[in-house]
């Protein structure tokens, strides 16, 4: 152990491209303590915190500018209004999305999986048809298909994965076939951290005509992300991942594709005109936003985005990559851990079991640390099957993280195997 | 709190080496748990006889906290009638969740009461009563116990 000790010091001569404790002032969360020790909060793969400047958009528009959208002829409904269509326009110039309209604003990454499923699922994939999912995707992009499996007859095909965790593009290759009406992918694992090849996997699919949706939800804060480069049909992501609120999400789809979609929900917004005899639907992205949305939610989406992007995407993903980095190296040098997931590329995720202790344990124990880690299948059990594993330990790294808190990991480690020794 | 007062050296052991740990080659009753939330999941057999549990044996794949209740489990309700191992599943679930505090009163929790440090933990709380659900429902005919929809008042 005395070796270990040594092993955990910090390198001084690896420094955040900005001013990390000047960025880690403005989440006042991260100054609490667990108990006696300070936080480490390791799981930003499940959620990240909220930086004040969104605290304070979030308390404003409570304060001084709520009312109902696109209703009322008063002040505050067009204030309100404005902040909210403005916020779709900071999701735009985030994504690079060639029209506003191509923005939806939905509750959350599966809301807008669903929304897919539905809308586009439903109204255009059929019995004996095909839709291609990686073993890699989160649950949320598996169940939805499988439940439009079951309802028309259609079959879900899987991309495999090799023993790093990445994608196997010639398999795909393969299992793209005449039958194929729908590829719906993670851009990044959540269990895993692995970065799937979009470019090839959007470029085959698209030599057959097929669209492609990409479930980006571990991948927006961490990568920037171009839709129109990509060249992705339908992109989606949750707020509460990229330092926004919970209960906010966003679907892109391209423009063409929306049009032609059926709607999601129906309710108020989402139509031109009602009567008993017909009922004319809204333009989108109007058309899928039925009722009345969470609205502060997605004012704050917006000041996260202007958070963020403040930060630089690419400044975040340089610093990511140096804690993961080296709590790779660190966690390589523990007796007993594996890691799960070594793909050639990685965002931010370092997956691992330590071996005779369950990860629940593991998480217990770090916790008593001040670590907060996610512990358990991460809604991602095909993942687990794949590596025969009932479940891993999660740290996932934010623009926040010091590494001194990778050494904090490595101490309450260090912890659990005296405990469990 | 702190973890040595969770994982007290008994559980430690029973983590270490269970008791009981296999399965029965021709049952009388039989059930699975599972806790969905974390993937635990946990296999019962018993041979029940008169009335009364003869055998009983535990497998599957779980953290320690539930493979350690489980453990222990199967030593205390070896040789009981269902009627009073079904009083000790409550009994447990009670001391689990909070509301039986074992310094307070009578019960037949005896050294089970090393998992008193649960009540502590919301999270881990279906972790120690998987085992003890999944022997309700064997003994109540069931094939399938899940930790979903535990009334825990700490949620």
């Amino acid at each position: 152990m005395t070796q270990l000790a040594s092993i955990a010091s910090t390198p001084a001569t690896r420094a955040a491209p900005y001013d990390l404790e000047g960025l880690r002032a403005q989440f006042p969360i991260l100054g609490l303590r667990i108990g006696d020790a300070p936080l480490a909060y390791l799981d930003n793969g499940a959620s990240s915190q909220m930086p004040q400047p969104v605290i304070d958009r979030l308390v404003h528009y409570q304060r001084a500018e709520h009312a109902n959208i696109h209703r009322g002829v008063h002040y505050l409904s067009e204030t309100a209004t404005a902040a909210f269509e403005g916020a779709r326009r900071k999701v735009q110039r985030f994504l690079n999305a060639a029209e506003e309209c191509e923005i939806i604003f939905t509750r959350g990454t599966t809301d807008a999986l669903n929304l897919v499923m539905h809308g586009f699922g439903r109204a255009y994939i059929g019995e004996g048809d095909e839709i291609i999912v990686s073993t890699l995707e989160h649950h949320s992009n598996i169940v939805p298909w499988q439940m439009l499996c079951q309802e028309r007859g259609c079959h879900l095909r899987v991309i495999p994965c090799n023993d790093r965790g990445e994608l196997l593009l010639e398999a795909y290759a393969e299992l793209l076939g005449p039958r194929t009406r729908l590829v719906a992918i993670t851009h990044v694992s959540n269990a895993l951290g692995s970065i799937s090849p979009l470019r090839e996997v959007i470029d085959l699919a698209h030599a057959r005509g097929v669209p492609v949706l990409v479930d980006g939800a571990q991948a927006v804060a961490h990568i920037p992300v171009d839709v129109q480069a990509l060249d992705c049909d339908f992109y989606c992501f949750s707020g509460h991942k990229l330092y926004g609120p919970t209960g906010i999400g966003v679907l892109y789809g391209k423009a063409a594709l929306l049009e032609k979609m059926q709607p999601y929900q129906g309710g108020g917004d989402m139509i031109l005109s009602v009567s008993f005899e017909k009922t004319i639907y809204n333009v989108i992205p109007h058309k899928f936003e039925a009722g009345t949305p969470p609205i502060a939610a997605a004012i704050g989406l917006g000041a996260a985005i202007d958070f963020v992007t403040g930060v630089g995407i690419e400044r975040a993903a340089d610093w990511e990559a140096t804690l993961l980095d080296y709590a790779t190296e660190q966690l390589s040098q523990l007796p007993g851990v594996r890691l799960v997931g070594t793909a050639q590329h990685k965002a931010s995720v370092l997956s691992f079991v330590l071996a005779g202790v369950h990860p629940h344990d593991v998480g217990t124990v770090l916790n008593e640390a001040g670590v907060a880690v996610r512990t358990g299948h991460h809604c991602a059990q095909p993942v687990m099957q794949r590596f025969g594993l009932p479940a891993t330990v999660r740290a996932s790294f934010a623009l926040y993280n010091r590494l001194d808190e990778v050494d904090q990991l490595v101490g309450g480690l260090q912890r659990v195997a005296r405990l469990f020794a | 709190m702190d973890s040595r007062q969770l994982y007290q050296e008994m559980i430690l052991d029973h983590n270490k080496r269970p008791r009981n740990f296999g399965r029965l080659p021709q049952p009388s009753h039989h059930a699975e748990g599972v806790n969905p939330l974390c993937g635990d999941h946990i296999e019962l057999t018993l041979d029940v006889h008169e009335g009364v549990i003869r055998e009983i044996a535990f497998e599957g794949e779980s953290c320690a906290i539930c493979k350690a209740s489980a453990s222990m489990m199967t030593g205390q309700v070896r040789g009981k009638r269902l009627e009073d191992a079904r009083a000790l599943v409550q009994a447990f679930r009670d001391m689990a969740v909070g509301g039986l505090h074992p310094a307070s009163g009578p019960h037949e929790l005896g050294r089970l009461t090393v998992f008193s440090g649960v009540r502590d933990l919301p999270s881990r709380v279906k972790c120690a009563v998987l085992p003890w659900h999944t022997l309700q429902a064997a003994v109540s005919g069931e094939a399938l116990a899940t930790t979903e929809g535990v009334q825990d008042p700490q949620f």
